[in-house]
C-alpha cells in the first residue's frame, strides 16, 4: 500500500486547516449554504434525511489496519458506532455533525485518510479491482496508476469546477472487476502485440437517467502519456460538457451528442499539443511513487499444505466458506479472502466499530496489515497465508463476517435509499434484508451459483442495478414505494445494461417477484453449472416475464 | 468591487465600455469580445491600453490573433460553480504565452482564489470586500500542490525529483571521496 | 418519495416546512414564532399554497440555523400532528429497521 511522504501529509495537513477555517465560516454566517455547499461536498459531506453524513475517501480501495481502526474510532466517537461500505470503494458515516467534522478530518489526517473529492463537480476516488497487486490474472499492480491518477486530480486548479461529478476505473486483468466500461474514463491496463504494457481508454460508461456503456476512444495509451491524455479529455468536458441542466451534464452525454469518434478526434487534437510537455510521465516519476508502495515480504510456502486439507475434513462449514470465500493469489501459499458483510436479515455493507477492530486485529495477524474494500460493500484480506486459513475464519466467524455467500444471490449490493438518503424515492435496504431472509439456505444458494442483485432506491443508481444480473429500481406511485425489476445487466469485461422485466410491482411484493425469477431460471436454464447471467443471454427475458407475471 | 492585484487591493484603471460606445483614443479600457474582434486593428492601435471581457463559452484560441496587443483579458465566473474560465486562464498562459493581465470577473469568491491564481489569473475582481482583504492568506493555504498550473509553484512531482537528484549527486559525491 | 427539490408547490391538506439543523443536521421544523423546532408537535401547520409558500419564504430568510427547508405533507389525527408520508415518518422516526450496532443510540 502507498505510504504518504512529507508532501502528501502536508498538503493533508493544510486541508484540513482551510476545512476548518471554512466550517467556522460557515456556522458564524460569513458564508451562505449556497457558497458552502460545493466547498463542503469536496470534503464529502452530504446533507442527509436526518443528518450530515461523510463520505470518507479510502483510495482504490486499499486501507492499513492503522485507518481501519481510525474509521472504528471516528463510528464510536462521532457517529452510531457503524459505518457503511459504499460501491465506489469508500466508506460512510451517516449521524456526523457539522460541528464536529473539523476534528474528523484531523483526527482521520493522523493515519493518511481524507474526505477529499468524495463529492463535488470534480474528479472522484479512483477506484480499482479489490485484487490489485495480487491477483493471478493481472499484468501489474494497477494501484500505483491510481495514486498517480489521484495525485493529479486533487486540486488541480483547472478541474476543481467541472460541470458534474467525474469517476475513474482502472483494472489490469482480463476478468474486469471494476466496472470500468461504467466509468466516466475507464482504463484497462494491458499488453499490446508488441509486449507492451500499456492503457485502453474507455470514455463516456455511466449508469444513473441515462444509463451508457463506455466507448473505447483509444485502444492502446503508452504509460508516458496517461497524464497528458486524461488531461485533454477533462479540458474538454470542462469546455463543452452542459452546464445548463444538471440531468445532462455528465461526459457520457458529451460523448453521445458529439459522437465517439467526434469526441475522439477533440480530445486527440487537444492531446497533441499538450502530450510532450510537463505532464509526459518518465521511468523517474513512476519510480518515485512506486517506490512508496510497500509490498509484503511473502514466506516461502507450499499451496494447499496438509494442515489446510485436514482442516477442511474437520469443519464442514470451515470447508463451506473455504470454497466459498477464498480466491487464488498470485504467490503460491497464498491466497486472498473475502469478509462477506451481508449477513442474514443485515443491511448490505455495514461494519460496526467492533468489526472493524477485529478485522484490523486479523489483518495485522494474518494479512500484513492491510485491508481492501471491494465495490459489491464487502472486504478483502489480499495476503493471507493458506496454512493460516483456519485460524483466520474462526476470527472471522466470531464477529460474523464469514457469511458463505460472496458472489451468491444474497450477496447483494443496495444503496442506503430513502431510510437514510435525501435523494432516494423507495427504500432498498429492507427489501434487501427481505431477500437475504427468502435465500437464507445455503444449499440453495450455491444451487443457484453466481448471481447478482443490486437494487437502487433512486434513479441516481448508486446501487449499480442497470448492471446487475438482477436489477431492482425504486420508483414512487401515488406516495406508495414500487419496483421496476430488471434482468442481464452485467458490470465486467463484458458489459451489459439490464432489459426490463415488466411493470413496477410494490414494496410488498418484490421478494415475491425476485423468487420467481430465480425459480423461473431453475426451469429454463440448460443444465445445473449455467449461469443466471448466461441463461438469461441465452432466452432472454420474455420466458421469464411469461412466468412471473403469469399469476400477477 | 475591490480589484486585486499582487495580493493588494488597487485602483482599477480600466473602463468597461459597453457594445457600440465610444471608444476614447487614451486611457485603459476593456472592450466586449464582437467589439474587438469587430474593430480590432483600429483599437489596438490606440494610445491607451486595450483589454477585452471574454465570455465564458468562447474559445480563447479566436484571440490568439491578438493577445500580443491585448494588455489584459477579463474572462468570467457566470456562478463560481462554473469552471469554463479556468480552462481559458490555461490556455491564454501555457498555450499560446500570453503575458498581460487576465483578470477573474463574476461570481470571484475567497475559496476559489488559489485555484484561479494556480490557473493563471493575477487580477481579480472580488465580490466582498472582506474576502478581497483576505487574498494573501487564501492563496498562501498550500505549500504542497500536486500538479504543475499556470503559476510558478512547483509541483510535488518536481520536488521530489529534486530530492531525489539532490540525494543522486551527494552519493555521488560521497562515493567519489 | 419525491425529493423535495424537485417538488413543484402543490398543497393538498395540512403541510409544515421542515429543514435539518446547521450544526448537526437534526431534523427540525419551522414554528409560528418563526423559530426551528425538533419536535413536529411543535411546527407551525398551514393548510394554502400561498401560506406554503410565505412560510417557506420566512424560513428561507436566514440560513444561519437551518437549511434545505421544504414544505413537507402531515396528517392531523386526534389533534396530533403526523408526518404525512413515508419519507417524513423515517424523519421522524429513524430508519425503517434496527440500526446496525446494538449499542447504537
Amino acid at each position: 500500500m502507498y505510504i504518504y511522504d512529507e508532501f502528501d501529509r502536508t498538503l493533508l495537513a493544510e486541508r484540513v486547516r482551510e476545512f476548518r477555517d471554512q466550517v467556522a465560516r460557515r456556522l458564524s454566517g460569513e458564508l451562505t449554504e449556497d457558497e458552502f455547499k460545493p466547498l463542503r461536498l469536496m470534503n464529502g459531506v452530504y446533507l442527509q434525511l436526518h443528518a450530515y453524513m461523510l463520505r470518507i475517501a479510502i483510495p482504490y480501495g486499499t486501507l492499513s489496519s492503522d485507518q481501519l481502526r481510525t474509521l472504528a474510532h471516528v463510528a464510536r466517537r462521532y457517529d452510531r458506532d457503524y459505518g457503511h461500505f459504499t460501491t465506489r470503494q469508500n466508506i460512510q458515516f451517516n449521524w456526523i455533525k457539522l460541528s464536529d467534522l473539523p476534528d474528523v478530518m484531523a483526527d482521520l489526517a493522523k493515519v493518511g485518510l481524507h474526505a477529499m473529492q468524495t463529492s463535488g463537480n470534480c474528479v472522484r476516488n479512483v477506484t480499482t479491482d479489490q485484487w490489485a497487486g495480487v491477483a493471478p490474472d493481472e499484468v501489474e499492480d494497477a494501484r500505483i496508476w491510481a495514486e498517480i491518477l489521484r495525485q493529479h486530480s486533487t486540486m488541480h486548479p483547472e478541474f476543481t469546477y467541472l460541470p458534474r461529478k467525474f469517476k475513474i476505473a482502472l483494472t489490469a486483468a482480463p476478468h474486469d472487476r471494476a466496472a470500468v466500461r461504467v466509468h466516466d474514463i475507464g482504463l484497462r491496463l494491458h499488453r499490446n502485440g508488441a509486449g507492451e504494457v500499456g492503457f485502453e481508454v474507455v470514455v463516456g460508461g455511466g449508469l444513473g437517467r441515462t444509463p451508457f456503456v463506455g466507448k473505447t476512444i483509444k485502444p492502446f495509451l503508452h504509460k508516458r502519456d496517461l497524464l497528458s491524455y486524461v488531461e485533454a479529455i477533462l479540458r474538454v468536458y470542462n469546455q463543452y460538457g452542459r452546464r445548463d441542466n444538471i440531468y445532462k451534464a455528465r461526459i457520457k452525454i458529451l460523448v453521445h451528442d458529439m459522437g465517439a469518434e467526434k469526441f475522439a478526434a477533440e480530445v486527440d487534437a487537444e492531446w497533441q499539443a499538450i502530450k510532450d510537455g510537463a505532464l509526459s510521465i518518465d521511468d523517474a516519476f513512476i519510480a518515485d511513487i512506486a517506490s512508496r508502495f510497500r509490498y509484503p515480504s511473502y514466506e516461502d510456502l507450499p499451496d494447499n499444505p496438509a494442515s489446510l486439507r485436514a482442516a477442511r475434513g474437520r469443519d464442514p462449514r470451515f470447508d463451506v466458506w473455504y470454497r466459498n470465500a477464498v480466491s487464488p493469489h498470485k504467490v503460491p501459499g497464498y491466497s486472498i479472502v473475502t469478509l462477506s458483510l451481508k449477513p442474514e436479515g443485515a443491511p448490505p455493507g455495514d461494519a460496526t466499530s467492533a468489526q472493524m477492530d477485529a478485522i484490523a486485529d486479523a489483518a495485522d495477524q494474518f494479512s500484513f496489515g492491510e485491508i481492501r474494500v471491494a465495490h459489491e460493500q464487502n472486504l478483502v484480506l489480499p495476503h493471507v497465508a493458506q496454512k493460516d486459513l483456519p485460524a483466520l475464519w474462526e476470527a472471522l466467524d466470531r464477529v460474523g463476517v464469514a457469511t458463505p455467500n460472496v458472489g451468491l444471490v444474497s450477496d447483494i449490493i443496495a444503496c442506503p435509499g430513502l431510510d437514510y438518503c435525501s435523494l432516494a424515492n423507495t427504500r432498498s435496504i429492507p427489501v434487501a434484508q427481505e431477500l437475504t431472509r427468502r435465500f437464507k439456505n445455503l444449499g440453495t444458494q450455491q444451487e443457484l451459483g453466481r448471481l447478482h442483485i443490486n437494487i437502487s432506491g433512486c434513479i441516481n443508481a448508486c446501487g449499480h442495478h442497470h448492471v446487475g444480473h438482477i436489477g431492482i429500481l425504486g420508483v414512487e406511485k401515488n406516495g406508495q414505494e414500487f419496483y421496476q425489476i430488471t434482468l442481464g445487466g452485467r458490470a465486467d469485461e463484458k458489459a451489459e445494461l439490464g432489459t426490463l422485466l415488466g411493470p413496477a410491482v410494490p414494496y410488498g411484493e418484490v421478494a415475491d417477484v425476485i423468487e420467481d425469477v430465480v425459480a423461473a431460471y431453475i426451469e429454463l436454464r440448460e443444465r445445473p453449472n449455467e449461469l443466471f447471467i448466461e441463461t438469461v443471454k441465452r432466452v432472454g427475458v420474455e420466458p421469464f416475464k411469461e412466468r412471473v407475471y403469469a399469476a400477477r | 468591487m475591490p480589484l486585486v492585484k499582487n495580493a493588494a487591493i488597487v485602483e482599477d484603471r480600466f473602463v468597461r465600455i459597453l457594445d457600440d460606445a465610444v471608444v476614447p483614443d487614451d486611457g485603459e479600457i476593456i472592450v466586449p469580445a464582437d467589439r474587438l474582434l469587430a474593430d480590432a486593428s483600429e483599437l489596438t492601435q490606440r494610445s491607451g491600453a486595450t483589454g477585452v471581457h471574454w465570455p465564458n463559452d468562447r474559445n480563447v484560441s479566436e484571440l490568439a490573433p491578438y493577445l500580443d496587443r491585448l494588455a489584459l483579458v477579463s474572462l468570467v465566473f457566470p456562478s463560481f460553480r462554473d469552471g469554463r474560465a479556468y480552462s481559458q486562464a490555461r490556455l491564454l498562459r501555457e498555450r499560446y504565452q500570453y503575458r498581460g493581465e487576465i483578470r477573474a470577473t463574476g461570481d470571484v469568491l475567497r475559496d476559489q482564489f488559489i485555484l484561479m491564481h494556480r490557473a493563471g489569473f493575477d487580477a481579480f475582481e472580488v465580490k466582498k470586500q472582506a474576502d478581497a482583504v483576505k487574498f494573501a492568506e487564501a492563496v498562501a493555504r498550500y505549500s504542497v500542490v500536486y500538479q504543475p498550473g499556470a503559476d510558478s509553484q512547483s509541483s510535488a512531482a518536481r520536488r521530489r525529483r529534486g530530492r531525489i537528484g539532490l540525494a543522486a549527486v551527494e552519493s555521488a559525491v560521497t562515493a567519489r571521496s | 418519495m419525491t425529493a423535495p427539490s424537485q417538488q413543484k408547490l402543490k398543497v393538498r391538506g395540512p403541510v409544515v416546512v421542515t429543514a435539518n439543523r446547521l450544526g448537526d443536521g437534526a431534523v427540525v421544523y419551522f414554528t409560528a414564532t418563526g423559530g426551528w423546532a425538533t419536535q413536529l408537535e411543535d411546527a407551525a401547520v398551514v393548510t394554502s399554497a400561498q401560506d406554503a409558500k410565505d412560510l417557506l419564504a420566512s424560513a428561507n430568510a436566514s440560513d444561519i440555523d437551518a437549511v434545505g427547508a421544504y414544505v413537507a405533507p402531515v396528517e392531523i389525527v386526534d389533534g396530533r400532528i403526523e408526518p404525512g408520508n413515508l419519507r417524513e415518518r423515517i424523519r421522524v422516526f429513524g430508519p425503517t429497521f434496527e440500526l446496525p450496532a446494538v449499542n447504537a443510540l
